[in-house]
């Protein structure tokens, strides 16, 4: 009786320790998830040719110019490029065709009255006109077709991150340069740090070491709740109030600006900053302080010789969560940065951080194509970061760890 | 002559009355040794003297403390001008967290000194002062945190010395160390006393008496009894610092 | 003779200089978080009435209310939380009770301090990626749920161990000694100590979640749905996106500005209240058991 009592007592042990390992894997799995499927779907983008599935284009054959860069493509259809000598070719000017014009060439009847005579008519087109670039679906190509078609290259991983244009939707050519985001990012990232690391480190001095007990105990509590308000509100609250100061400050024609962004992030990313600058100063033992200010060392100076480098893998730490939150953080730059993807070349100007173009465009984008892999991609480049970040962090920490010790 | 002298000095923690109208004085080079139970206020009489326990929030002094015939409250005195007056020695050995050299020239430092050869001659006498030269000169620039308990006691001791403060206060300096060290420590002590008006807080009674020529006997806060050692061990005239002596509390 | 020096008066005056910087930089900060909230508060508080939070939003969301948003939102904080909860409890033990190889649990840490750093938007990704298409749960509640709670995850996680790290070893071993079991040890004495403490983790957690808009983005929230959800697999509204729609893309942002202000308003008095109620809880059990 007894003993078959403890046996089932040791098999309860068992299940349950079994029912906790099981949770335990639970995050390792979802970080092996996630990594599963971002970059299963942002990598699927680099095989991709950055044109819509079965269409093509097409050039005469007496045309040199097959080696366009994507970028070519975009300026021929947008008629910045109208003649072939610009790209290197013959001169002569260049005819833009997309099957919408085929109206504009033969009449219905020449057509047919289910379109079944419009490849030979494509065809008739190119073999007439030398200068043309036709943008057409793959199935109305004729056998013996009389141009040629232009060679498409995949997207590239070099491409994508250093392409200055992002234009995802783009007919016949998707432009797919994320450089503007990175940029912005990074503009929006450095203004905040900037605003909030001096702010951020100031008030967690003044907090640790300058003020009286009773003001910390009014402080902290605070600036932890400023901590836990939504992202949204934070955004919401520079849409009203610092972007429109932003715009009367500077004199500028919209508010909405690089600007703006990094004053929003500073302030929501002070919490943080103060919150674990602060335990890092805390952890300088007092009789380090004590026997700094027994030799006649004023409180600055012990501030400033003992207590900042005592603390300093603390306060590193500090920073660069508070980069990896300010690189991450979503809606309030998606609601102040004005959204605009192009090179940025001030902070008084509208940008695009990575973040906001997902949060924007995602929803608009038709599942499994180019511009949904396309932002895909760029999620990979934001978990990519991040994870450098925790394990910059986790590095940092675990070097405080053996200088404890 | 008097170099340390208290009038009436009184120290309140919040409601904690710590230290009740003590009066008394240093002669100048002397040892001085500060015993009695814990908590019986001896700590705080010694922090009083340097002002350590303006630190402490909610800690009140009141009465006058003469550093050399200077009020150390006073209004015109600045407290790091007292501290380099009156040096420090910790219960635990507390030294920064950087090479031994700069330990020492720490204190050099932050009262404005920037010649680097000075530098160098004060904290090389410093260190041979505290009878350390010997130990560490070949490893100067290394982490002061490598060095042995006792070590990095006279490490401190010698930080405090660089700065030529005319009274040395310890708190307990050896109570952290094995009995070898406490041993370096005391025997330097007899000739830091050729210099320095040193005021030692001690647990140790053996200690007090070795190295002192005047002993305080504190208990809750009030000052039972002071007068040379030799009177104090031999015929004390408190019946409580009998007890204590004998072994009997404490 | 206390000697005063030059070189003291330099250090002082440098002193009072960095130091009133120091205050002033201090100053500015706490004032400009307090104009915040006070802005929001004092927008806020003229659109909020009962009527505010029982109706739905109407001609155009510039005028009614933000029930529907309210009930999403709090659908969205129950269902992250059903899933978040027990398992992120659970792996916080097995985390600190039980765990017992030294990399394992190296492992598990920086995983879970990864998952904890990884920005919201990409957890909407991945909801989007594997919740609503890969298992087809289409834009619902269950995926919003899902991306929600394993974003707490991390954080109950590490309330958990935190918690527990706190009690101290004497109360295993002597559990321990009387012959008691590693999981009698662990829920019947170990965790009853560490509970205040997890239960006030998780509790702000809430908090955070509610706030969260990324992840719902493009998991469930909708931009306009005055239908209350029938189930898990209904899209519903939330408060922290609709505040983004009313704020951004309203069909009239200026007339919607004042429900905007009161929806703002409505999602920091939540955190408020968790934070309230967390430490109101925290001094309650504090006082109760004396666990710091």
């Amino acid at each position: 009786m007894k003993r078959r009592r403890s046996l089932v007592r040791r098999l309860i042990e068992k299940i349950i320790e079994g029912a906790l390992t099981i949770s335990s894997t639970v995050t390792s799995l979802a970080v092996l998830l996630i990594v599963i499927f971002l970059f299963k779907e942002g990598f699927s983008l680099f095989g991709d040719k950055p044109i819509e599935k079965d269409f093509v284009l097409a050039v005469s054959k007496y045309n040199n110019s097959v080696d366009l860069t994507s970028r070519q493509i975009k300026d021929i259809f947008d008629k910045k490029i109208v003649n072939w000598k610009e790209v290197g070719g013959f001169d002569r000017a260049i005819t833009v065709f997309t099957i919408n014009d085929i109206g504009a060439y033969f009449t219905d009847a020449e057509l047919g009255d289910n379109l079944e005579n419009l490849p030979l008519r494509i065809n008739q087109l190119v073999a007439k006109d030398t200068g043309i670039i036709a943008y057409i679906p793959a199935k109305n190509i004729v056998k013996d077709f009389s141009g040629k078609k232009l060679k498409i290259d995949n997207v590239t991983l070099g491409g994508f991150l250093s392409g200055k244009e992002w234009f995802p939707t783009a007919q016949p050519i998707a432009q797919l340069g994320v450089l503007p985001m990175i940029l912005g990012t990074l503009l929006v990232c450095i203004g905040a740090i900037l605003l909030a690391l001096p702010l951020g480190l100031a008030t967690a001095i003044y907090m640790s070491e300058v003020a009286n007990q009773r003001v910390r105990n009014i402080l902290k509590p605070v600036i932890e709740l400023l901590a836990g308000i939504p992202s949204v509100v934070y955004g919401f609250f520079g849409l009203v109030i610092i972007v429109p100061l932003v715009q009367h400050t500077f004199n500028l024609p919209v508010g909405e600006t690089a600007l703006a962004g990094s004053i929003v992030l500073a302030i929501m990313v002070l919490p943080t900053i103060i919150t674990i600058s602060e335990d890092a100063l805390r952890t300088t033992p007092n009789a380090m302080r004590e026997a700094s200010l027994a030799l006649g060392a004023t409180k600055l100076q012990t501030i400033i010789r003992v207590v900042i480098p005592h603390s300093l893998l603390g306060l590193t730490a500090a920073v660069i969560l508070g980069v990896g939150r300010v690189f991450g953080e979503t809606m309030a730059v998606l609601m102040v940065t004005g959204n605009a993807a192009v090179m940025p070349h001030s902070f008084l100007q509208p940008i695009r951080t990575i973040t906001a173009t997902i949060a924007a465009e995602l929803g608009e984008a038709p599942q499994g194509g180019l511009h949904y892999k396309a932002l895909f991609a760029l999620g990979c480049i934001l978990f990519v970061i991040t994870l450098i970040t925790n394990l910059l962090v986790e590095w940092v920490s675990s070097k405080r760890k053996v200088a404890k010790n | 002559m008097k170099v340390i002298e208290t009038i009436d000095l009184n120290v309140h923690y919040k409601e904690v009355h710590a230290l009740k109208n003590v009066t008394m004085s240093m002669n100048k080079l002397s040892i001085t040794a500060l015993m009695g139970p814990s908590g019986c206020g001896k700590s705080t009489y010694l922090r009083a003297l340097n002002r350590m326990n303006d630190l402490i929030e909610g800690c009140k002094v009141s009465g006058q403390v003469l550093i050399e015939g200077d009020n150390a409250y006073a209004r015109d005195i600045h407290v790091d001008d007292l501290r380099k007056k009156v040096g420090m020695v910790f219960q635990k050995p507390n030294p920064f967290p950087m090479s031994i050299f700069e330990n020492v020239a720490y204190g050099l430092r932050v009262n404005g000194v920037r010649d680097k050869k000075f530098i160098h001659e004060q904290v090389e006498k410093a260190i041979h002062q505290a009878a350390l030269w010997d130990e560490v000169k070949d490893f100067l620039k290394k982490s002061a945190m490598d060095l042995s308990g006792g070590q990095q006691q006279r490490l401190c001791i010698a930080r405090a010395l660089v700065i030529e403060p005319s009274v040395l206060l310890m708190d307990e300096p050896t109570s952290a160390l094995d009995p070898i060290s406490s041993a370096k420590i005391e025997e330097l002590m007899f000739d830091l006393k050729k210099n320095y008006t040193i005021v030692i807080v001690t647990h140790n009674i053996q200690q007090a008496a070795r190295i002192s020529d005047n002993t305080a006997f504190f208990y809750i806060g009030e000052l039972i009894e002071l007068g040379t050692t030799k009177e104090i061990f031999t015929n004390p005239k408190n019946e409580r610092t009998q007890n204590y002596i004998t072994g009997r509390f404490g | 003779m206390i000697k005063q020096t030059k070189s003291g008066k330099r250090k002082r005056l440098n002193q009072s200089i960095m130091f009133w910087v120091f205050r002033v930089l201090s100053l500015s900060v706490v004032a400009v978080l307090f104009i915040i909230l006070a802005f929001i508060f004092i927008k806020g508080f003229k659109v909020l009435s009962w009527d505010f939070i029982t109706q739905s939003p109407t001609e155009g969301m510039t005028s009614g209310g933000i029930y529907p948003a309210i009930i999403g939102t709090l659908w969205l904080i129950a269902g992250s939380m059903v899933f978040a909860f027990p398992i992120g409890v659970l792996a916080g033990i097995y985390n600190h009770e039980y765990a017992a190889w030294k990399p394992l649990k190296v492992f598990i840490r920086i995983m879970t301090n990864n998952l904890a750093g990884v920005p919201s938007i990409v957890f909407g990704l991945f909801g989007m990626s594997l919740f609503v298409n890969k298992l087809g749960f289409g834009d619902s509640i269950l995926a919003g749920s899902l991306t929600l709670g394993l974003l707490a995850l991390p954080v109950v996680i590490r309330t958990t161990e935190e918690s527990l790290a706190a009690v101290d070893n004497s109360f295993r071993r002597a559990s321990l000694a009387l012959g008691a079991t590693k999981w009698q040890t662990t829920s019947r004495v170990v965790f009853p100590i560490a509970f205040p403490n997890i239960l006030t983790g998780l509790i702000l957690s809430i908090g955070r979640v509610s706030g969260e808009t990324a992840p719902i983005l493009f998991t469930v929230a909708a931009y306009f749905l005055p239908k209350l959800p029938s189930g898990i697999f209904d899209q519903v509204m939330a408060l922290p996106y609709h505040l983004y729609v009313l704020a951004t893309s309203g069909i009239d942002v200026e007339k919607s500005r004042p429900i905007a202000y009161g929806t703002a308003l409505v999602l920091i008095m939540i955190v408020l209240i968790m934070n309230l109620l967390a430490n109101v809880l925290r001094n309650y059990f504090g006082r109760k058991y004396k666990v710091k």
